[in-house]
């Protein structure tokens, strides 16, 4: 047996279909979107159609029943034409959907998956709080027993898919006596506030809210794994995230590639092809292996999830190396395009905007280092 | 209701093909992906089964290299089954040849209710093949389906014209060949392309069909000569000064199309 680099040969013909609903269905949109600030929810329903939001869960769910590498290559493809669209299927697989799938009941999976699964509804994970972010065990937001209820109290930041027209739950870590334990909030229940969208520098196509939890009262079999055990499991969720998120990465660093070597094809100054100037074909030189260093780092940390086995490491080391990767192939373009890539007629500048989180959201780069160098043994 | 499909495997167009220059055929010997055209059949047979509340699509294909890429795709789309003709002899057969071939694939298959083709193929352009199979086949056939709907034991299908529409109304099972664009081709999902690893697929040479492969030497059609098209002359610009419009109704008489 020799080691094999070749992605199983399914893979690639799914990522190709990926890449042609891309191509097709979304890029014609995603500059209008973006300048906009639009939820696209004509693109959640398109990947819905496409079985996206469910490659990853089980038919019975109605789901796929793909790997997580499957899930890897649509967010990377999806991503290479447009960011925010790409985390919205992320964060709605990942934060969303599979919360409820590792931890939930059957019944709390009854009532949610199947939903989630389909793309019909998104479900959003809110950690981090106006005080409490990287140290997310800092976090004070309470929830008391009440008979047989629960009733929270505290404000989440930054949350993902919490605000939109087919949002269906947020789920929120919460201080219990036990412990931080998980509990998963219906849309529409009196007491959570969605706040206004925030204007963000990038990803103008996703959905971000602050939430406030104000007695905010849940029935007891709302409350999401072990009472306790939150911290713990929102912190395995974190560590598929990372992988996710690495996939995202990858997709701007490939389109940031594909697109300068194009440019640096076409465009010409002193006589010839700005590519042909050796400080421009180094630079793409550099991309190139960054770019493969991305995929390589984001696959086998797929691959070792699909094999069951250990990821934090990986996971954290795909997910700090592909987003600072992501941040500098965006400069790199930006750089190649020279005036051109600053004006938003190019996705350049997009690219350029929405890069930034990638190194910030699911754990920031310095945690991502904290995590390497504890596993270190530091 | 079972509907067999004709599916074409062409090289990429997305990246340049070669001709052949003794045959002034296309190099057709690397991975061939499903002809665009055919894809717009294979999703008009799944939608008519589908209506039909049961049935099932099989795909047939001839291919001189044992290629299955394209017929996969058409697998992971729904379709259920296929044939493969794969046979050396058969390269460089003409389009009657090609025709013979896939009507013997259609009647391993035991026949069906509809036999859907594309109009033509998109690297060849010949457009005789479905009219052909049909005479084999002995079906009534319908060129240029536009919309197709199944009433009864009857298919109703608006045909595409110079003009217009036909409305046409032919007894099943016929055969037609859809125009493309007559409907959206679905995505392949995951789960799709998984399940058609392991469809089946029948393999035959042309031996196995009764056709005799008569490949290069006894086509009865050749490729003479292969030019460059003429480049597009370039049009008049007019400055619009206000009266431009008179300049357009001219224009559109002396076509007389107004
Ligand atoms: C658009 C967007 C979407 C988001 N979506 C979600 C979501 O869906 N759900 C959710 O829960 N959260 C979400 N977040 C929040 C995101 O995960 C946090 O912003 C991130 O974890 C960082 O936390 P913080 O903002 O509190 O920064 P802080 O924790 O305050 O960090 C500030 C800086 O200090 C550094 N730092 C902190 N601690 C250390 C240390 N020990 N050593 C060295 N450096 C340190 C950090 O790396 C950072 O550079 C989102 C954020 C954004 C902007």
């Amino acid at each position: 047996m020799t080691i094999n680099y070749d992605l199983p040969e399914e893979h690639e013909v799914f990522r190709k279909v990926v890449a042609e609903f891309a191509r097709a269905e979304l890029s014609p949109h995603v500059a209008d979107w973006d300048e906009r600030h639009h939820f696209p929810l004509e693109a959640v329903a398109a990947m819905a159609d496409l079985g996206l939001f469910g490659l990853i869960f089980p038919e019975e769910w109605g789901g796929g029943g793909g790997d997580f590498l499957s899930l890897c290559l649509a967010i990377e493809e999806i991503g290479k034409v447009d960011q925010s669209v790409g985390i919205t299927l992320s964060a709605g697989v990942g934060l969303g959907a599979n919360p409820i799938y590792r931890f939930g009941t059957r019944a709390q999976q009854e009532r949610w998956l199947p939903d989630l699964v389909s793309g019909a509804a998104l479900g959003a994970f809110g950690l981090t709080e106006p005080g409490a972010g990287s140290d997310a065990g800092s976090s004070t937001t309470r929830a008391e027993p009440d008979g047989e209820d629960w009733v929270l109290n505290g404000a989440k930041a930054f949350i993902t898919n919490s605000g939109t027209a087919i949002t269906s739950i947020v789920t929120v870590t919460a201080r219990t006596d036990a412990g931080i334990s998980n509990f998963v909030i219906p849309a529409g229940t009196p007491g959570m506030i969605i706040e206004p969208a925030y204007r963000k520098l990038g990803w103008h196509a996703s959905d971000t809210h602050g939430v406030i939890l104000d007695d905010c009262r849940v029935p007891g079999d709302h409350l999401l794994g072990e009472p306790g055990k939150g911290f713990h499991n929102f912190l395995s969720i974190l560590d598929d995230g990372r992988i996710a998120i690495s996939a995202l990465a990858l997709g701007c660093a490939r389109a940031c590639l594909e697109m300068s070597l194009e440019y640096a094809q076409q465009r010409e100054t002193f006589g010839k092809p700005i590519g042909s100037h050796q400080a421009i074909a180094f630079a793409l030189a550099d991309l190139a292996v960054a770019v493969e260093n991305s995929a390589n780092l984001t696959y086998k940390a797929a691959w070792l999830k699909d094999q069951g086995r250990d990821i934090g490491q990986a996971a954290a080391m795909a997910k700090l190396y592909t987003t600072e990767a992501a941040v500098t192939a965006t400069r790199v373009a930006t750089q190649i395009f020279g005036g051109a890539g600053f004006i938003e007629d190019s996705p350049v500048a997009r690219f350029y905007r929405d890069a930034k989180i990638l190194e910030i959201g699911e754990g920031t780069s310095e945690i991502q280092r904290m995590v390497i160098s504890r596993g270190l043994g530091l | 209701m079972n509907v067999i499909v004709c599916v074409k495997q062409i090289p990429d167009p997305a990246s340049p093909g070669e001709l052949d220059p003794s045959t002034n055929q296309l190099k057709r010997d690397g991975k061939l992906i499903l002809d665009e055209s055919d894809s717009y059949g294979v999703e008009m047979a799944l939608q008519l089964v589908d209506a039909a509340g049961g049935g099932e699509v099989s795909i047939i294909s001839m291919a001189p290299n044992g290629e299955m890429s394209g017929m996969r795709t058409a697998l992971a789309m729904g379709a259920v089954k296929g044939v493969l003709v794969s046979d050396p002899a058969l390269a460089g057969s003409d389009a009657l040849t090609t025709a013979k071939v896939l009507a013997g694939a259609v009647q391993t298959l035991g026949g069906a209710d509809l036999v859907i083709a594309g109009t033509e193929s998109s690297d060849g352009y010949t457009g005789t093949v479905p009219e052909q199979m049909a005479e084999l086949l002995g079906l009534p056939s319908v060129t240029f389906a536009k919309s197709v709907k199944v009433d009864g034991g009857a298919l109703k299908v608006s045909r595409q014209t110079e003009e217009g529409f036909d409305e046409v109304t032919c007894p099943l099972p016929a055969l037609i060949s859809v125009t493309a664009g007559v409907v959206e081709p679905r995505y392949p999902s995951f789960k799709g392309i998984m399940a058609a690893k392991s469809k089946p697929v029948d393999t035959k040479t042309a031996a196995d069909l009764g056709v005799t492969a008569a490949g290069w030497a006894g086509a009865q059609q050749a490729i003479v000569e292969v030019a460059q098209a003429a480049a597009r002359q370039a049009g008049e610009v007019i400055e619009d000064d206000g009266e431009t419009f008179n300049k357009i109704v001219e224009f559109l008489d002396g076509l007389k199309v107004i």
